[in-house]
């Protein structure tokens, strides 16, 4: 471990703009051209056009690639990501773990993949015995009776969740009264953003000094108008919320339905069952928990679970197996249910969901149950070795992430988002910052399950090497970084300011600014 | 457990550090009634060849787009992906990385997202497009939705021959937001009179193009009577190689064009995932949801990119935001913008000219058989026949002779009188002896209907 300094340095220029293995890349428009292409295609046979007046005078107006000129371009700018496979990347509240390839490889069986959503429910009966498998560990890990699997990411399944609140109360005869959800201010912006598309009211609930729901508070703000809570569990602070039982008991007892957030649901997959714990919705992003890669920002997948009060609303469509096989529930006619509506074309994420069940086989119940506790004892490991130098804003123990204040920083001029960007230079991806909203200048820590104690303990050793420099007035270490990724921090301002979206021949930029 | 790199050692190790002695001891904020004694009742761990062998199994029991004469659309097509664009997308840079939030290790993932808004942008004719959607049916949910904010009114007007499960889509956001939907009756073919559905509520006409029936036609008359009574005009385009050979939706007028972007470079994978695709009028660029990549430079000046206009988004403005859409299609609109860039505006324009000319020669084929009639009257790459017969019937028995012959309509819309109607698709992926497989097939099971 070097425990020294780096001196600053500016980088060596270079002729061709290119630094070694970080090789410069321009864009497919500055050097692609309109007859190059990539593809061979078979000649196109003599017909009769039925296009109507439709067709277009030319050609799109985009430039082509030959096949290695296509990938060197696509290589190029791949070298220019952090990924899981190269380092950690423990950003708190996503869930970065290890994609395991063996999910790649079945998600590609043409059995899978090559599919059609429409073709004959005849002849696609393992698909369906895969969604219908996929349903029942989801089901059983979660002590739920039903789950709805078309969702296509996390906020989505959330959606799916309220919606299905919502056709509950409804279906009571209540939607008029009941207007109000309670969100603790330490949610995920995708819940109040949900509840607000469907018309209902926000409230906040506080947090309490503990970084948990203020359970007072919480029972002052029932009444025959909340329509749901929507919590995270293990909260966005990386903690159980003890109260849980307790919190559901009073919601229902007040005519409310629980929405929780499953997006930390790696913390006790296998251990703990949120159906135990009262809960009426909740998603599972199977891009956290089950491993199915994040791919830069999707796609994700978040089917949702649903207690027996919500089941019978239930989204089409849905996979039930009967005497001749399994069958697709596609219209509101053929279900004997009351589906509040249809989220999404087709079935949902199909790709995702054999990644997901390769997942659960690969694991089992017995390495499912041991995901949460490796991922809960990584963090408290990192949360252990860190405390006495960063400041940790609630006690321990934490659940899957650890989370930090900047009240360590105080006096040194450096902040988060500075202390965050000198960890790229030190080959990490920054933690989660500034959120959960409730703490000051936030960094949440999620390693996982699938680091190992020497990552862990190297990653421990830098950030304490970190601080040491930010208390030893080493501030250019901080505000000067990255000085050593592929591009030095970007202006921000500037690309809201003037919103550049696409690019333009410089002819047409000029014509635009005239 | 070949995924998990913690050994007992370390455990233990690990344990002491924090100062507890069992893993229990950091599970002591779960209520005692909610903890489990032991493990959950599912079976246990599997080797990779298990696994293997077991999924293996269910793959086999379906029947596959590439090893019979296939000709199902209605939303999905299947295409040829060429083999670099599966690679790319493989990439562990680009597979195993998180949505470019640090943009100064990310720059892989923004330029790719910066080129993808690029092409969309010129396929659709638009000036500005989003990052991607889940797929093109939320994509056009979320377009009615913005239609409603840019006008402040809260009802859409939507053609009877919009896909049934995109129409499904917008109706259940609208009977759970408290909006308003009205279309006129379900027909094949014909001039819908949407503009005679337009009221002082109404926001937008939600168009499809080609349609649910593969019927194209000029919407640039229909543009400007739409916007001249101050709504919106969406156009929403299922299979984007069409616009490879069709004119843009942006040129005929539309205010915002969303799409499926499947066929780009994404395989059938039995509805998902796929790429939605979601572009605008400059003037409405606040109002859209999903993210968006823009160009920016460094400290020391070097181009470079990062998501922008984020005060739209849902981690900002939480309860105020667009939309409340955090995860898009990421992965999913590199392999669309690989394969377009293989491709080229050259190649793209040959591929479509390819799929219209498959399915012209289907057309002619099957306008042969006694019975059958070809009612789409101008097509891309797929078309509506009429069947002296149930469509659900005729598909079941061409699949028992290894011919996945169509989407009955009947399927999706049970209540509009279409029965008889099959919708067809023709693509690059099918043989001029695919097509006279289906001919003689179609002849075949007919006989024995009328018989």
């Amino acid at each position: 471990m070097n425990e020294m300094t780096p001196m600053k340095q500016d980088r060596k220029q270079t002729f061709t703009g290119h630094q070694a293995l970080i090789l410069e890349e321009k864009l497919i428009f500055e050097i692609g051209s309109a007859d190059k292409s990539g593809v061979d295609l078979e000649p196109v046979p003599e017909v009769n056009t039925r296009l109507g007046d439709c067709m277009a005078p030319a050609k799109p107006d985009l430039p082509g690639l030959s096949e290695p000129e296509a990938l060197r371009h696509f290589v190029r700018l791949s070298q220019k990501n952090h990924s899981i496979d190269a380092g950690l990347y423990p950003l708190g509240s996503c869930t970065m773990k290890h994609n395991p390839r063996l999910n790649e490889k079945m998600a590609r069986l043409p059995g899978f993949s090559d599919i059609h959503p429409l073709q004959p429910v005849s002849t696609v009966q393992g698909a369906l015995e895969l969604m219908d498998e996929l349903a029942h560990w989801l089901k059983t890990l979660t002590n739920m009776p039903a789950v709805a699997l078309s969702p296509k990411a996390g906020a989505h399944g959330e959606l799916c969740g309220m919606m299905a609140i919502r056709a509950a109360i409804e279906a009571r005869g209540e939607l008029e009264t009941r207007r109000r959800v309670l969100v603790p201010e330490s949610a995920h912006g995708t819940n109040p953003a949900t509840a607000a598309l469907l018309g209902f009211k926000v409230d906040e609930i506080p947090a309490n000094a503990d970084g948990r729901v203020d359970l007072a508070a919480f029972k002052d703000k029932l009444g025959d108008d909340v329509a749901a809570i929507m919590l995270t569990n293990p909260n966005t602070c990386g903690l159980f919320e003890r109260d849980i039982i307790e919190i559901a008991d009073a919601l229902h007892e007040a005519g409310g339905y629980f929405y929780c957030d499953g997006a930390n649901f790696n913390a006790i997959v296998g251990r703990v069952r949120p159906g135990d714990l009262g809960i009426d919705a909740m998603h599972i992003n199977l891009h956290k928990t089950f491993s199915t890669p994040h791919g830069g920002g999707g796609p994700g997948s978040g089917p949702t679970v649903l207690s027996d009060r919500l089941e019978a609303f239930a989204p089409l469509p849905y996979v039930v197996a009967g005497e001749n096989g399994f069958d697709l529930i596609e219209l509101e006619a053929q279900s004997a249910n009351q589906p509040f509506g249809r989220m999404v074309a087709f079935h949902g994420q199909m790709g995702m969901f054999v990644r997901a069940l390769s997942y659960m086989k690969s694991h089992g119940s017995d390495g499912l149950r041991q995901v949460a506790e490796d991922a809960v004892l990584n963090a408290n490991y990192v949360l252990a070795s860190l405390q006495d130098v960063m400041t940790a804003p609630f006690a321990g123990p934490c659940m899957h992430e650890a989370l930090f204040d900047d009240g360590f920083l105080k006096g040194t001029g450096v902040e988060t988002l500075d202390f965050a960007k000198a960890m790229i230079d030190e080959g990490y991806h920054p933690m989660t910052m500034y959120f959960p909203l409730v703490v000051h200048g936030a960094m949440l820590i999620e390693p996982t399950e699938t680091e190992s104690r020497d990552t862990l303990d190297l990653f421990i050793a830098t950030l304490r090497d970190l601080v040491r420099s930010a208390n030893a007035g080493e501030t250019e270490r901080f505000t000067n970084a990255p000085e050593l990724a592929p591009r030095s921090r970007l202006d921000e301002t500037r690309a809201a300011r003037q919103p550049i979206l696409r690019w333009q021949a410089a002819e047409e930029t000029a014509q635009a600014a005239e | 457990m070949r995924y998990l790199p913690l050994t007992p050692t370390d455990r233990g190790a690990m344990l002491s550090r924090i100062g507890v002695d069992t893993i229990d001891d950091l599970f002591i904020d779960v209520p005692e009634a909610a903890r489990l004694d032991g493990p959950i009742n599912l079976p246990p761990h599997q080797t990779e060849m298990q696994v293997e062998r077991n999924l293996l199994a269910m793959a086999a029991q379906n029947k596959t787009a590439s090893t019979v004469p296939f000709f199902c659309g209605a939303g999905a097509y299947k295409h040829h992906v060429p083999a670099s664009v599966d690679h790319i997308i493989q990439r562990s840079e680009f597979l195993t990385s998180y949505t470019p939030y640090q943009p100064e290790i990310t720059q892989g993932t923004l330029q790719y997202l910066f080129e993808f808004q690029t092409q969309v942008c010129e396929l659709t004719g638009m000036p500005v497009a989003n990052a991607s959607m889940y797929d093109g049916s939320t994509a056009t949910g979320e377009a009615v939705l913005m239609a409603h904010r840019i006008t402040r009114k809260k009802r859409a007007v939507i053609s009877a021959r919009l896909h049934p499960h995109y129409r499904g889509v917008i109706d259940n956001l609208s009977d759970m937001g408290g909006f308003d939907v009205a279309s006129p009756a379900d027909s094949v073919n014909g001039v819908e009179d949407l503009v005679a559905l337009i009221d002082e509520d109404t926001s937008s006409v939600v168009v499809q193009y080609p349609d649910f029936f593969g019927n194209i036609m000029d919407y640039s008359t229909l543009a400007s009577e739409v916007q001249s009574r101050g709504c919106l005009l969406i156009v929403v385009v299922p299979e984007i190689i069409s616009l490879g050979l069709l004119k843009r939706p942006g040129d005929m007028g539309a205010d915002i064009v969303t799409g499926e972007g499947q066929s780009l470079g994404n395989g059938l994978n039995f509805g998902g995932p796929y790429v939605g695709l979601f572009a605008a009028k400059e003037k409405y660029l606040r109002q859209m949801p999903g993210r968006l990549c823009g160009e920016t430079v460094d400290a020391d000046g070097k181009r470079g990119f990062v998501l922008t206009l984020s005060t739209r988004e849902q981690h900002i403005r939480r309860d105020k935001a667009t939309s409340n859409i955090c995860t898009n299609s990421g992965l999913c609109s590199l392999a669309f913008t690989a394969h377009m860039t293989l491709l080229g505006g050259q190649g793209l324009r040959h591929l479509a000219a390819l799929n219209h000319a498959r399915a012209v020669h289907l057309a002619d084929k099957l306008e042969g058989i006694a019975g059958v009639e070809v009612v789409t009257p101008a097509f891309f790459n797929e078309f509506a026949i009429r069947l002296p017969a149930p469509a659900e019937q005729i598909v079941e028995a061409l699949a028992e002779k290894s011919v996945l012959g169509g989407v009955p309509v009947s399927r999706l819309m049970p209540d509009s009188n279409m029965d008889d109607v099959l919708l067809v698709a023709a693509t690059e992926a099918n043989t001029e002896a695919d097509l006279e497989i289906y001919e003689a097939a179609l002849r075949d099971v007919l006989k024995g209907v009328s018989a």
